[in-house]
């Protein structure tokens, strides 16, 4: 198995308001096509490592390898590039430019990356859109639709550009039940369908039973 | 490339969005660049006028004989009194002629200058206008009137008439409007030269001179340097005055202590003659761009507070724009397009604001008696001035949005998305 992502001896410390070891000794790799959940106490630094593997967060020390290359002592233009083209990060909060339109929300990575006409980024948002049941919302303004349906539109964001793996921080912590069951019956298709690399943090067991591994953190280590 | 036009899209949208205060800033900047088109325009235009009344009538050197007492007296040149202290009283002027000696070879090797557009000879007299018993004293100035008219815009300065009737006319005359006047004479009519010999030359009056100074206007006229010679019983190479028109008004003074040296006349040069005059242009210039450059300082604080609150209100946008890959430049650049966006849309109003109310004032009637060809007030409409205007916008604006823009740049997603 390939792997997608890969950390050794990850280590973070917040130096305010007090020295604190927050991420210790963090080793771990995702395989390709494996849907992966994180789980652990809240305050034990499972958002703080997500920022570190999306590559928002450089402020750390070890190792980070996407795609079996070392990535952390890559420059912020480099780092911006490959959120860009191999990572989708979906947020709790459905983080959408309010004032843009639904689609065009989802085709700004893809023009961003600047590698196909927008015509066919177009088309392929649209598809996206479709897979996720929500077309019909393309021309409406973000700021006007449901929390339920922002998520989606994100995940079709995180999609545009076909990545290696999409990340979520509780993707599905802001929405209620019919919709987080939506929204994981989504990451489940892609996982298997696309064969697509997920790794989710929650907080819902139900969730996290039905992914392919669960990693158990604890006061900023591993223990599964 | 595409990544600009994504990248402008943006800055559009959100400028868009927040049309009001975009607006504002933009308006700011159309007041600042406004001001200064009107302040210019019309401050230069203004300078320009008074440079005219005195830089047309005056040459660039002027060469005369003056009438001077002789540097070296009789006693200076007697040996025996060599080392003694010789003191002279009542020294009086040398009989000196003014006639210029060999003033048309002067005039032919001036000519030949590359730096000299035009020298013009000129034969001043004192003459007499009679009337009746009325005798007014006066000066008559013998021209070619043809090229005073190329090089010192005579046509400016003359009312119901022209140099070509002048040039056309062998007993012409161009009479000072305010001797006119006084003397209740018109176009047409015959006016009475009496020389200070005393002979009596009848002159057709073919247009009046006005150059605004009343006190020239009561004593000057003009006719050909023929008719004057005529007048005088001098021959034709009777010149008193050269008036030399330069290329490049700054090479005078050199050039007048050249010919001072070379032919031991007088020549004046227009700097020494009007020393005052350019500190005047100048304070001008200055109050204009001290002005200027205030309203747009202010206007630009406007455009920094403005991109200032967009960029705290846009926390959320450009941590998006991060996480999903814009790097820390292309969110700079974003806020960078909305500053110049603002100050070439303000900046252009303001060209248009500024052209519209300086036309406005080059139509409101504005008469003196000391310009009498002025009949509206002085604007200049100089390209520059425009060119200029919008640089300044784009300038300034350009700085007010950089330091919001570098703060834009620095937004860490991480700390915004950890807020939520
Ligand atoms: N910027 C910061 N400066 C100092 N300490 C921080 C900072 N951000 C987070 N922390 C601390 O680091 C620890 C880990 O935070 P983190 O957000 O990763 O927890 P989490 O596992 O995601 O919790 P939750 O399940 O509530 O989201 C917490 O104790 C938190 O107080
Ligand atoms: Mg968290």
């Amino acid at each position: 198995m390939r792997k997608v992502l890969e950390t050794k001896h990850i280590n973070k410390y917040f130096k305010k308001p007090v020295l604190f070891h927050v991420l210790k000794d963090i080793s771990m790799n995702i395989n390709e096509g494996e849907f992966v959940s994180i789980m652990g106490k809240s305050g034990c630094g499972k958002s703080t490592l997500l920022y570190i593997l999306s590559t928002m967060d450089t402020d750390y020390d070890g190792e980070l390898y996407l795609n079996n290359k070392l990535i952390t002592r890559n420059s912020r233009q480099e780092l911006s590039y490959i959120r860009n083209k191999h990572i989708g990060f979906v947020f709790q909060f459905h983080y959408l430019l309010s004032e843009f339109t639904v689609l065009e929300n989802v085709m700004l990575p893809a023009k961003k990356l600047g590698e196909k006409t927008f015509q066919e980024i177009e088309f392929e948002a649209m598809q996206k859109l479709k897979m996720l049941n929500i077309e019909h919302l393309a021309k409406k303004r973000a700021s006007r639709i449901s929390g339920g349906e922002k998520q989606r539109v994100a995940i079709a964001r995180a999609l545009i550009n076909n990545p290696s793996i999409i990340m979520g921080d509780e993707p599905t912590g802001n929405l209620d039940s019919h919709n987080s069951e939506n929204v994981f019956n989504v990451f489940k298709k892609l996982s298997i369908e696309e064969g697509l690399s997920l790794l989710v943090v929650t907080h819902d067991d139900d969730f996290a039973k039905q992914t392919d591994r669960i990693i158990q953190m604890e006061d900023g280590k591993i223990i599964t | 490339m595409i990544n600009r036009k994504v990248i402008l899209s943006i800055a559009k949208t959100h400028l868009l969005t927040k049309i009001k205060q975009t607006a504002t800033a933009a308006l700011g900047v159309t007041f600042g660049i406004g001001a200064y088109i009107i302040m210019v325009s019309f401050m230069t235009g203004l300078n320009q006028m008074l440079d005219d009344l005195i830089l047309n009538l005056t040459p660039h050197i002027h060469i005369y004989n003056e009438i001077q007492p002789s540097k070296k007296q009789p006693i200076t040149l007697y040996d025996d009194f060599k080392n003694s202290f010789n003191i002279v009283h009542s020294i009086k002027p040398k009989m000196n002629q003014k006639k210029i000696h060999n003033a048309y070879p002067i005039i032919n090797y001036l000519a030949q200058n590359k730096n000299v557009l035009g020298v013009l000879p000129q034969l001043k007299s004192q003459i007499f206008y009679i009337a009746g018993t009325i005798e007014l004293g006066g000066s008559l100035i013998g021209i070619n009137p043809i090229e005073e008219a190329t090089y010192f815009k005579l046509n400016d300065y003359i009312v119901n008439g022209s140099a070509e009737a002048l040039y056309n006319s062998s007993n012409g005359i161009l009479l000072g409007i305010e001797i006119a006047k006084k003397m209740s004479l018109n176009v047409g009519d015959r006016v009475q030269i009496g020389t200070v010999s005393g002979t009596v030359f009848p002159l057709k009056i073919v247009g009046f001179y006005q150059s605004g100074i009343a006190d020239v206007d009561v004593i000057q006229s003009f006719a050909n340097i023929k008719t004057v010679q005529r007048i005088l019983g001098e021959p034709e190479n009777y010149i008193t005055d050269i008036n030399v028109k330069l290329k490049d008004i700054d090479k005078a003074f050199l050039m007048a202590k050249d010919i001072e040296k070379q032919f031991s006349l007088t020549a004046m040069d227009i700097n020494t003659a009007n020393a005052q005059f350019d500190t005047g242009s100048s304070i001008r210039n200055l109050i204009t761009y001290a002005v200027s450059i205030t309203l747009l300082i202010v206007a630009g604080f406007g455009i920094y507070n403005i991109l200032n609150m967009l960029i705290y209100e846009k926390m959320n946008d450009i941590a998006i724009l991060k996480a999903i890959g814009f790097s820390g430049k292309d969110v700079q650049l974003i806020f960078m397009y909305q500053a110049v966006i603002i100050g070439f849309v303000g900046g252009v109003l303001g060209l248009i604001l500024g052209f519209g109310l300086s036309h406005l004032i080059d139509n409101v009637p504005f008469e003196t008696e000391a310009l009498p060809r002025v009949k509206t007030y002085p604007v200049n409409f100089n390209f520059w001035y425009y060119i200029i205007g919008i640089s300044f916008a784009l300038i300034a604006t350009f700085f007010a949005g950089y330091l919001p823009s570098q703060k834009a740049k620095k937004i860490d997603p991480v700390d915004i998305i950890r807020g939520q």
